[in-house]
């Protein structure tokens, strides 16, 4: 569990962060009239809180599935399995994916309509390369006769996959939305959240991906027996 | 209590937060069904929530019959049984509690209290009760799917969740269960978004965060720690349903049913118990927090007295919410780990014991020299408190692992978290409604009805549960259809169950008293007026009773005082709203 627990420290130092900013050692029933809270409520539009509430939502749930990948990986009967080499090609068009969306964002801040359509267009497509690239590689490995039920580590490979894999196609009907938007031909800045909270969605999901991309083809190994050695 | 901050800005316009463009209902039916009123969805998750809980007090019932009369009830077989109590604890956990605290309760308070118009994501929000709505009806098709619900007890251990010997094994039941589980969860997660996000963004001019009233920093922080709880939930039901659907084995190990060697090979079962109990532990402290904060509000209202250490009630609150994620595995010392984790989690575990007491503590030293009224609400405050004690300190046993392990799997420990949480929420729930209820509806709860209820409850469920610490004491284990001739349980502790089970019957046969005082105080009842009790937080000073659409009227309204300002010395009234300014008068409502 010591994946969780560490992404729950990192919360906790965050969260502890954002408390030591709100006066709690104040002394509430000794201070009568308006205090103007400026610190307390965030400029930031709710939904950007909001999306940074379900990101760490979804960074715990990944945060579970790594704690319980690594638990179970210590067991006899692990057996890795070759992870396809179209996963490469897979994580380079997700890396471009949540690129062309850093780039719509510029565009919004240059006020250049065309160009957060071009940015977002090219992100919802290379988002959906990816999910093909990633259906693919499933059907590799099953035509390799790696099925979900004949190893943990092939379960774990189709489970954790596909949640990643659910995540982006949540993502993209967010990005199809705005996308919808801009080419009806709304202003950049009416399109400036849409497209903000999808690059960050984005971003989020491509690091969770090169996570789960060190966890599955093993790079991460060395990094788990270390933690493993530290806790024991 | 002195004012420090001498005021200048008392004639300040409310204009300066923004306010959030509000969804305005077009027909009956985005009105009152697929509404996106905070205050409707409060009250759909609260009906929905409690409905399905007269389904688990049913269980119960039943339960109590075979344990206190073996072998007089014939349609009882131990299979149904096994049923009964999977899916009254899965209920009462989980579709009942979390649902009501965090659902109804945040719900309706939250926008309330934090001088909010809304929450802030309305359409998510209804979402999420309409998920949960299926969650539950999925819940209860296990009733009636061939093989019926699961009987694998609500922890829902592998292997036996998904062995053909427990009920719903190898059926329908299990698998329905934990696509129940997953819909709960998706639906709870877009309420919580809303929750956490309205009190961060959406509280009015004033509303500091130390200004909240401390049922809204209890629900924050439960919903906050739900939030990051329940996808261990959800990756354990996902993971369990893969092995039970597509025979995986994340948790099923090598094993022979019927003596044929199953599919099945090399999974963890244990994997399964750290997930669950990751969930779990911190889901005891998401039904209690809530009732913390509560429970202070409520005492601190019907005492007429501030209440005492604010700060460290805050303090308590998160710290009890941080400390609940380390202590998952004192529901597994009986699994065989090693004796360093045993102690690791027994010392966590006590740790909590600090915070807790903190807040036991202060409630106690708001009620000394308080000015208690005796109120319905009060008196299950107070009986909360006794029986939170009462828990807590049974708690000190089993968080111990040389007094957990002969007392594992005992009725004591069914009494312990009965106690602990189950009836002390219950407690708080039946308060805050009888609390809540003149806003919500307008008109006071039956106060004899209110007051039969209270007493039939508040002892007929020490005279089911004190008695069941001794008969776990005697070594009577729990999940058992029938103990039968054993060496161990004299024939008194037989009497004892029958005892029991008497007092459930007449404790579950109490609540329709309270159903039928909501159905008949809602036309009957007396016309409550806008702040009955003469409380000072934001949700008795709406301009209406109960509060209309958007809460507040024209202006939202600006927070001036913490919300505890009971019996100042020279002020004109008992209380001080909250959005009274200094040495001026409220804005908007008055005490009726």
């Amino acid at each position: 569990m010591s994946a969780i627990v560490l992404f729950l420290a990192v919360v906790a130092v965050i969260a502890g962060w954002w408390l030591s900013q709100q006066r709690l050692a104040s002394k509430p029933w000794l201070e009568t009239g308006v205090i103007d809270d400026a610190r307390g409520a965030s400029s930031l539009p709710p939904a950007k809180i909001g999306l940074g509430v379900f990101l760490a939502v979804v960074g715990s749930l990944f945060a579970l599935f790594v704690s319980a990948y690594t638990m179970r990986m210590e067991l006899v009967d692990w057996r890795s399995l070759p992870v396809p080499k179209l996963l490469w090609f897979n994580t380079a068009v997700l890396i471009v994916s949540s690129g062309a969306l850093q780039w719509a964002r510029a565009a919004v801040g240059r006020d250049d309509g065309e160009g957060v359509l071009i940015g977002l267009l090219a992100g919802g497509a290379s988002a959906l390369v990816f999910l093909i690239g990633q259906l693919l590689a499933w059907q590799q490995l099953d035509a390799a006769g790696y099925l979900p039920a004949a190893n943990p580590a092939n379960a774990f490979f189709y489970l954790i996959t596909a949640t990643h894999a659910l995540h982006v196609v949540g993502g993209l009907v967010a990005l199809g939305r705005t996308t919808v938007k801009a080419w009806r031909g709304a202003e950049p800045a009416q399109l400036r959240l849409g497209v903000e909270l999808c690059t960050m969605y984005w971003h989020f999901l491509l690091l969770v991906w090169l996570v789960l991309l060190a966890l599955l083809t093993g790079w991460a190994d060395d990094f788990v027996a270390i933690c493993r050695q530290l806790l024991t | 209590m002195v004012d420090v901050l001498s005021d200048t800005n008392t004639g300040i316009t409310p204009a300066e937060v923004v306010d959030v463009e509000l969804y305005h209902p077009k027909s009956w039916w985005t009105t009152y069904i697929f509404s996106q009123d905070a205050k409707v969805i409060a009250i759909q998750y609260a009906l929905t929530a409690m409905a399905i809980g007269m389904v688990a007090l049913v269980l119960s019932w039943l339960m109590r019959l075979q344990l206190g009369f073996p072998g007089t009830f014939s349609f009882i077989d131990p299979s149904q049984y096994l049923q009964f109590i999977t899916m009254h604890g899965m209920i009462m956990v989980i579709y009942l509690l979390t649902a009501l605290f965090l659902g109804g309760f945040g719900n309706y308070l939250i926008p309330l209290m934090v001088g909010a118009r809304d929450m802030v994501f309305p359409y998510v929000n209804m979402l999420s009760y309409w998920i949960y709505l299926l969650a539950v009806v999925v819940l209860v098709a296990t009733f009636f799917v061939p093989g019926g619900p699961t009987g694998a007890g609500w922890t829902l251990y592998p292997p036996q969740a998904i062995l053909s010997g427990t009920p719903g094994g190898n059926e329908w039941g299990i698998i329905l269960m934990l696509a129940s589980l997953i819909l709960f969860i998706i639906g709870f997660t877009m309420g919580g978004l809303n929750y956490v996000v309205t009190v961060l963004q959406a509280r009015t001019r004033g509303m500091t965060l130390m200004r909240m009233p401390l049922t809204v920093w209890g629900i924050f922080t439960a919903t906050v720690m739900a939030l990051l709880a329940f996808p261990a939930l959800f990756v354990a039901a996902v993971m369990m349903l893969l092995d039970r659907a597509l025979g995986t084995s994340f948790f099923m190990p090598t094993l022979q049913e019927m003596g044929q060697l199953m599919k099945y090979g090399g999974g963890s079962p244990l994997l399964f118990q750290h997930l669950f109990w990751f969930f779990g532990h911190p889901e005891v402290y998401i039904v209690a927090l809530p009732a913390f904060g509560i429970v202070s509000d409520l005492i601190s209202t019907h005492a007429r007295k501030n209440i005492f250490g604010y700060r460290m009630m805050v303090w308590a609150i998160v710290a009890i919410g941080a400390l609940s994620f380390v202590v998952w595995a004192h529901h597994m010392y009986v699994s065989g780990m090693h004796p360093q984790f045993g102690f690791f989690f027994a010392t966590t575990t006590l740790i909590i014991a600090i915070p807790t007491a903190i807040k036991v503590y202060n409630w106690v030293l708001t009620l000394w020299r308080g000015d208690i009224h005796l109120t319905v609400p009060m008196l299950f405050a107070l009986a909360f408190i006794v029986t939170f004690v009462n828990g807590g300190l049974t708690g000190l046993f089993l968080g111990n692992v040389v007094v957990d392990v002969p007392l594992s799997d005992t009725m004591f420990v069914v009494a312990h978290f009965h106690m602990v949480m189950g009836v002390a929420p219950i407690m708080v729930v039946f308060g805050a409604i009888y609390h809540w209820y003149p806003k919500i509806t307008g008109r006071m709860l039956n106060d004899g009805l209110g007051k039969f209820h209270f007493w039939v409850t508040f002892l007929g469920a020490y005279a089911v549960f004190f008695p069941m610490h001794y008969v776990g004491l005697q070594g009577m284990p729990r999940r058992y259809h029938d103990i039968g001739e054993t060496s161990f349980i004299p024939a008194s502790a037989h009497d004892l169950n029958a005892f029991i089970s008497v007092a459930a019957l007449i404790v579950g046969a109490a609540q329709l008293v309270f159903v039928f005082n909501l159905a008949w105080s809602l036309f009957k009842g007396k016309e409550a007026g806008g702040n009955p009790w003469g409380a000072t937080t934001l949700e008795w000073q709406t301009p209406q009773t109960p509060p209309a659409h958007g809460n507040w009227g024209k202006e939202l309204p600006i927070v001036y005082r913490w919300a505890y300002d009971y019996s100042v010395p020279g002020a004109p009234r008992d209380f001080v709203p909250q959005n009274e300014p200094p040495g001026g008068f409220a804005v908007q409502g008055a005490r009726a």
